[in-house]
């Protein structure tokens, strides 16, 4: 009998037990909802698929009678619109501030003490001063996701700078390059994958922090739905919604690392033989 | 004097004293190699000579000017490992440093006949190195020694005048080693360049080099063994066409038993 650490399982395998899990999520729910609506045609709590559907149906293809808008892709184009903008100021500043202070040891002194004790701000205690300093409208969400993601970005970019071969700096040197080639033709192209790592990793602290600031000042946004049928403990809207939100993010996901792949081939090949590092 | 002069050089970190009293003339076009134990200070001395680190004490000139403080294009430079952009392909890494010096101070790129005569210069250079063949791969997907012969091609792009090899070859296999000594000595022939190169292996350093300098430590004291650095304690000029560069004078030169163990 091999050892447990030694079974690795065939594709074929694999393939099942990735779908497996979720499979059975479903399947769970579905039982578990079934067994309620016998007893109480009128439960909300576990509303069953049809009923989702049926939900899901009317925000997506009705007009709101009230508004006249498709809410459901009103409400995610809000959303995308506000994370994109929020992790594009986040990175951006991130992105900078982390080139500075891994690059040049005179800012790094000053710098790094800093961003280390911003990161350490809880962004959520920041909501309360941003909608007092720049409003309520969508300033306040666009800065809350950036200052949510852009301390940590920032640093893990400082890092990952100061692990380029000190070599590799020095070549540059002696190849004639100075502080800004260096930067623009050595650091920069090395870092960019790093960053779109790094939003891939924060992306889910963003969209926490995207739906905490729509359910607390918003009129449209897939946060400000679900708080706002929560009054109606309307289940068959949350959970589509909620599984929607987990699709959008891990399309994100997905599509960012199709992009490192696609544009910066060199990383790929390194991760891949995993031997020359 | 053209070539590197070397005056009263002293280098110390803290209050332990790595190396001490290095006067050394070496005139244009010699190929020097740099031997001696570990923590004997080679590698300390060739970093001084790259601009990495400054010299505690004395005078480092070439071509009769200061060294500056700092690397610059007039000493090229091929490390153990890491001396290619792994990010850049084959041909982007030779065409670095040309690119840099003939292209824009903002982008560092060069277009239109620049650019063409470039390209020309980055092909001589990899068919110089054998690399013409994988110029579209990058340094990931090359072999040791085939990384080696990209620094190379990439440090001679810019003719230093003195390039400096910080055991080049330490990492590779015996036959891949042997072809390197080949295609180095052939190109130190064609560029004539000043060649400083560190090695621990005794008879690279006596087949290669015209100048072997060793370098130990001379003073001691049992008490304050920290204090004293190491200096140079052989200089010897090697006979391109004599029994030296065989090797076979190793057994009758008074070598170091220091060197020697670094060298086994």
């Amino acid at each position: 009998m091999r050892r447990l650490i030694n079974i690795r399982p065939s594709r074929g395998v694999a393939q099942v037990l990735i779908i497996l899990p979720f499979l059975l999520l479903l399947l769970s729910y579905n039982v578990a909802s079934t067994a309620r609506l016998a007893e109480n045609p009128q439960d909300r709590l576990l509303p069953s698929f049809a009923a989702m559907a049926d939900a899901m149906g009317g925000l997506a293809f009705e007009a709101d009678s009230r508004s006249g808008d498709y809410l459901l892709w009103v409400d995610t184009g809000a959303s995308l619109l506000r994370l994109a903008a929020g992790v594009a100021a986040g990175a951006g500043v991130a992105l900078l501030l982390g080139l500075l202070s891994g690059l040049l040891p005179v800012v790094r002194a000053s710098l790094s003490p800093l961003l280390a004790a911003v990161a350490m701000v809880p962004p959520l205690a920041m909501l309360p001063i941003l909608f007092i300093v720049v409003g309520m409208d969508e300033t306040a969400k666009i800065v809350l996701i950036a200052i949510g993601i852009g301390p940590v970005i920032a640093r893990e970019l400082e890092g990952r700078i100061r692990e380029i071969p000190i070599e590799e700096l020095i070549k540059a040197q002696t190849l004639g390059a100075g502080t800004w080639l260096i930067l623009w033709r050595v650091v920069l192209p090395q870092l960019l994958p790093r960053l779109v790592d790094a939003i891939r990793l924060s992306l889910g602290t963003a969209w926490l922090f995207l739906i905490a600031a729509e359910a607390i000042a918003a009129t449209e946004g897939l946060g400000y739905r679900i708080f706002l049928v929560r009054r109606y403990l309307a289940m068959d809207v949350i959970l589509p919604y909620v599984a929607w939100i987990t699709l959008l993010a891990w399309l994100t996901d997905f599509a960012l690392r199709r992009l490192n792949a696609r544009l910066f081939p060199w990383l790929g090949l390194e991760r891949g033989e995993g031997e020359q590092r | 004097m053209r070539g590197l002069e070397i005056r009263g050089l002293r280098k110390e970190y803290g209050d332990t004293v790595v190396l001490e009293r290095i006067d050394l003339d070496i005139p244009s076009g010699e190929f020097v190699t740099l031997v001696g134990a570990s923590g004997s200070g080679k590698s300390t001395l060739l970093r001084i000579l790259l601009g990495q680190e400054r010299p505690s004490g004395g005078q480092v000139r070439l071509d009769d000017e200061p060294l500056p403080e700092e690397p610059t294009p007039t000493r090229g430079i091929v490390f153990q490992r890491y001396s290619v952009f792994r990010h850049l392909s084959v041909a982007a890494n030779v065409r670095f440093g040309l690119e840099v010096r003939e292209g824009d101070r903002f982008s560092g790129r060069c277009f239109g006949a620049k650019r063409r005569m470039v390209d020309g210069r980055v092909a001589e250079l990899l068919d110089a190195v054998g690399l013409a063949e994988a110029a579209q791969r990058y340094p990931s997907q090359l072999s040791g020694g085939m990384q080696q012969r990209l620094a190379l091609a990439q440090a001679i792009a810019m003719e230093p005048p003195l390039l400096l090899l910080d055991e080049p070859f330490g990492a590779l296999d015996p036959g891949n080693r042997e072809a390197m000594h080949d295609l180095l000595r052939r190109l130190w022939e064609q560029v004539g360049m000043t060649v400083v190169m560190v090695t621990h292996d005794l008879k690279e350093a006596f087949s290669l080099g015209t100048r072997l300098i060793v370098l130990d430590r001379i003073r001691q004291d049992p008490h304050a063994p920290h204090r004293y650095g190491a200096g140079i304690s052989y200089n010897l000029r090697l006979d391109r066409h004599g029994d030296a560069r065989d090797g076979s004078a190793l057994a009758s030169m008074p070598v170091p038993e220091a060197a020697v163990a670094a060298g086994g």
